[in-house]
């Protein structure tokens, strides 16, 4: 059990402008099984992709040691070739061909010009069995399920006689009964001498099926536990998870508390994703005071994004069940469109995907929600539009030259206060924050905290995903926990803690 | 200073006037070429009642390729209802200010239809515009085949394609030989043009956006303003204006309006530009998509009553490979396959480019097989020119 298998040495990585591993070292034992936890954004997929060669040897410093040999990779390929396999949260399967095409995909059976096909599907039938999945290997990836999938992924990696199987967040889309099989599954492989690393956020997983455990956290290795020395348990884990400070980075909101006048409300929301054919929200039931700052906490993927977007007009075509209510009325949203009308806003997560257009200047991002504002019988006009744009740049503090400038030339943090600008345009009600401050600087995160607290003073609601619990912290007046498409708890900002919300976002 | 000014702006800008160049460039070649006959009142009249049909076209694409689409039908499309307008007038004797709304309205609604499959069930546009260029094939195969080419009898209507505005009455001593009515206004458009800059320029100055330096903005004015100047004088050499060019005018300066003024063109190019982005603006994607098709259906009819009435005849092949001079067209004047970028001035002198070197290579004489690849070599050229320019840019 005491050689090591890998062993990774003061792994340094560095981004643009931020540090994602410092000084990590990490080491994993022959045929056990090695859990990966921390926050988002801890350094866990970036270190598994310093392993596997993604960010290749030169792109950072430290050392890999892989069976006692110092290993430079270069190419996922090469450490393929030594016998490492990384199987993704997003599977990479190609999902129009068949199951034994997928497994030796890259390294088909072949006579060197033309590939065997009959020795293929045998092989493959073997892999199958070893990983205890009972399918046609002529099946089309595309009509088996989510953890028919990843057992391919696995079988996958098993036919390439893996020494280190890597699986990053390997239960995150499974269900129950999927996740106890995967996790039977690992267990087996070990058995034969297969050593294991998994990221998971599912600490109850972690536990049951753990060596050992490392936790990460801003890059950093915090420490290293051991379960057989009874180490292993969610409250040392999420005490080291959580530990960072909360340095008083918050604006102080004075004198301003929220009505007790709910504005918002969700009865018994469901949503089901027709493409990944499963339930995406479960039996959502919230409410939103006017003038009231309310956090919605959970972990990526925990469904939060998907429950904004099913209340803002559905725009990724759930089927939605439940009732919602502005302002004590029954509302059903057909289309991002209509929610706008009723004052609701959502500003998106991903600015540069689905919140901005880079390629138009920043008068044209502010007003392209409330362009009927600015128009009359249909013709824009031009100068309401420039001065309405420099209105929110100056109330917002966007720096740019001038507001004919293109929001792709802004930085991060003035992008953002342009996506802000657009919502505020609309002037909602309810604001939906999705991610407000991620990528971006320190300073813009403080003015767009200081924006947050002048508009809830002016009786705007916020709903604020984040993932980021200091913020959570330091923003909400009050707390929900998502995980996996439910909500799993309510906390008034005065009990809430790190621990806590971690506890039930884990859950 | 100023040379070093006008060459900055000139480097800063050579996407924007990278075109107008290449006009200005291709016809004082052909000009030297053809020992002057290529810009002779008589051959510029006759270059720009060419580039009607296939301008309105190009007008079009570009709002569907600003979009993220394309449609193929429209020249197939233009050629079925340049053949219904010929039926109507020949056979059911409609009267013509009958038929030409009636065969507008078709196009539009053929332009729905083919936007129906794109906006509703996601079939990408190219697929969906392919089925209708080889439905209109077949219908204009089929409205034709009794008949073969349909021979259009109706002086009002061929007018479009082949008359001329008329000139001033009362005027026949003063300048003979000359169209008075198209030199005023001629200087109409130079006049407007001249007093809109300086506006634009006030205005954006106001606001302090970046402007030409003076010298230099007075440059490009007094060049526009004689490049007007010269058109104006050339064609009122000749017949002056005609119904054709008149018509175009009109249709790239309602696109033009349309497209820089309004909510509608802005959610265009919102759409085109980041399609996510604009429908959770509140945005109705679907709706525009049915727009954008709708005006290229439309425009396809005018295209076609275009092209038959210059014909005076609806033939059997009419509209063939028309929608491949559009899309040329619309690429040389610099919209963006990648969406949310391009103007439909750019794409009319898009189309300007193309007839210039399909009638400057027939005044040479060039064997067609060689126009072809010429042709060819130039669209290439402007997209590879638009690419390079664009990615330094950045």
């Amino acid at each position: 059990m005491d050689t090591p298998i890998l062993e990774m040495r003061n792994i340094t990585k560095e981004f643009p402008g931020v540090k994602a591993l410092s000084n990590v070292s990490f080491r994993v034992a022959q045929g056990e099984i090695h859990c990966l936890v921390g926050e988002n954004g801890a350094g866990k997929s970036t270190l598994m992709k310093v392993l596997s060669g993604v960010w290749p040897y030169g792109t950072y410093t430290g050392d890999i040691y892989f069976n006692g040999e110092l290993q430079t990779f270069r190419h996922i390929a090469d450490s393929e070739k030594a016998g490492i396999a990384i199987i993704y949260q997003e599977l990479a399967l190609i999902p129009e061909l068949s199951v034994y095409e997928n497994i030796f995909l890259g390294h088909e059976i072949s006579n060197g010009f033309t590939v065997n096909w009959n020795e293929t599907i045998k092989r493959a039938n073997e892999m199958l069995a070893r990983v205890r999945l009972d399918v046609n290997p002529a099946t089309k990836i595309r009509d088996l399920g989510v953890g028919k999938q990843q057992l391919v992924e696995i079988a996958k990696a098993l036919s390439r006689n893996v020494k280190l199987l890597i699986l990053d967040e390997p239960t995150a889309a499974l269900n129950e009964d999927d996740s106890q099989n995967l996790l039977s599954l690992l267990r087996e492989q070990k058995a034969q001498g297969v050593t294991c690393i998994m990221i998971s956020h599912k600490l109850k997983e972690v536990m049951a099926i753990a060596d050992t455990v490392t936790v990460l956290r801003d890059g950093q290795t915090v420490c290293t536990l051991d379960a057989h020395k009874g180490e292993v348990t969610e409250q040392i884990m999420i005490k080291h998870m959580v530990g960072r400070e909360i340095d008083n980075i918050y604006p102080p909101r004075v004198g301003h508390q929220p009505s007790e006048d709910v504005i918002f409300e969700v009865r018994n929301w469901h949503a089901y994703d027709p493409s990944l054919g499963r339930a995406v929200l479960k039996n959502v039931n919230f409410r939103v005071k006017k003038g009231e700052i309310v956090g919605f906490a959970g972990l990526m993927g925990s469904g939060r994004t998907e429950l904004a977007l099913s209340l803002f007009g559905n725009p990724t075509h759930y089927q939605v069940s439940g009732e919602v209510y502005v302002q004590g009325k029954p509302v059903a949203f057909g289309h991002p469109r209509e929610a706008i009308k009723s004052g609701v806003a959502y500003l998106t997560e991903d600015r540069k995907g689905n919140g901005l257009i880079l390629i138009q200047d920043v008068k044209q991002n502010i007003s392209m929600a409330n362009l009927e504002e600015l128009a009359h019988r249909g013709v824009v006009d031009a100068n309401a539009e420039i001065k309405v744009a420099n209105e929110y740049r100056a109330s917002l503090n966007i720096k740019t030259p001038t507001v004919a400038q293109k929001v792709g030339n802004l930085s991060g943090g003035n992008q953002q206060k342009v996506c802000l600008g657009k919502w505020l345009f609309v002037k909602p009600n309810i604001l939906i924050l999705d991610e407000p401050t991620r990528g971006i600087d320190v300073g813009a995160k403080y003015e767009i905290y200081t924006i947050m607290n002048q508009l809830v003073q002016q009786g705007m609601s916020i709903i604020m995903i984040s993932s980021e619990l200091p913020e959570v912290l330091g923003m909400s007046d009050r707390i929900y926990v998502v995980s996996e498409g439910r909500i799993t708890g309510e906390v008034p900002i005065a009990e809430a803690t790190q621990e806590i919300i971690m506890q039930m976002a884990t859950n | 200073m100023f040379v070093k000014d006008l060459q900055k702006i000139l480097k800063q800008n050579i996407r924007e006037y990278g075109m107008y160049i290449a006009l200005f460039v291709i016809m004082i070649i052909f000009t030297v070429a053809t020992d002057g006959i290529f810009i002779s009142s008589r051959n510029i009249s006759n270059l720009l009642n060419q580039t009607g049909y296939i301008a309105v076209l190009a007008v079009g694409m570009t709002l569907v390729i600003v979009i993220r689409h394309i449609d193929l039908s429209v020249g197939f499309l233009a050629g079925f209802l340049g053949a219904i307008a010929a039926i109507a007038l020949a056979f059911w004797k409609l009267p013509v200010f009958v038929v030409i709304p009636l065969v507008l309205a078709l196009g539009a609604i053929a332009g729905l239809i083919t936007a129906f499959p794109i906006a509703q069930l996601k079939i990408p546009a190219f697929v969906a515009s392919l089925a209708g260029w080889l439905i209109y094939r077949g219908a204009l195969l089929l409205v034709t085949a009794s008949t073969g080419t349909i021979i259009i009898a109706n002086d009002t209507f061929n007018a479009i394609g082949n008359g001329f505005i008329p000139d001033i009455p009362g005027l026949e001593g003063f300048l003979p030989g000359v169209h008075k009515l198209t030199l005023l206004l001629g200087l109409a458009a130079i006049v407007f043009f001249v007093i809109g800059q300086l506006n634009d320029r006030k205005k954006k100055q106001s606001y302090n956006f970046e402007t030409l330096p003076m010298n230099i903005f007075i440059l490009k004015l007094v060049f526009i303003a004689l490049v007007l100047a010269a058109i104006t004088w050339v064609l009122a050499g000749y017949n002056g204006l005609s119904w054709t060019v008149v018509v175009v005018l009109i249709v790239v300066a309602v696109y033009h309006f349309i497209t820089t003024q309004t909510v509608l063109g802005r959610h265009i190019y919102a759409v085109g530009g980041n399609p996510e982005a604009a429908e959770l603006s509140g945005i109705n994607v679907k709706k525009i998509t049915y727009v954008v098709f709708g005006s290229m259906g439309l425009l396809s009819a005018l295209s076609g009553i275009l092209f038959a009435s210059r014909l005076q005849s609806a033939t059997v092949t009419a509209g063939q490979l028309f929608e491949m001079d559009a899309i040329a067209a619309a690429y040389i004047g610099g919209v963006s396959a990648a969406g949310g970028v391009g103007n439909v001035m750019g794409s009319l002198i898009g189309a300007l480019v193309t007839m210039s070197l399909t009638s400057g290579m027939n005044l040479m004489n060039i064997d067609i097989a060689y126009q072809y690849v010429v042709r060819g070599a130039v669209l290439l050229a402007a997209v590879v020119f638009d690419v390079a320019t664009r990615s330094r840019g950045k």
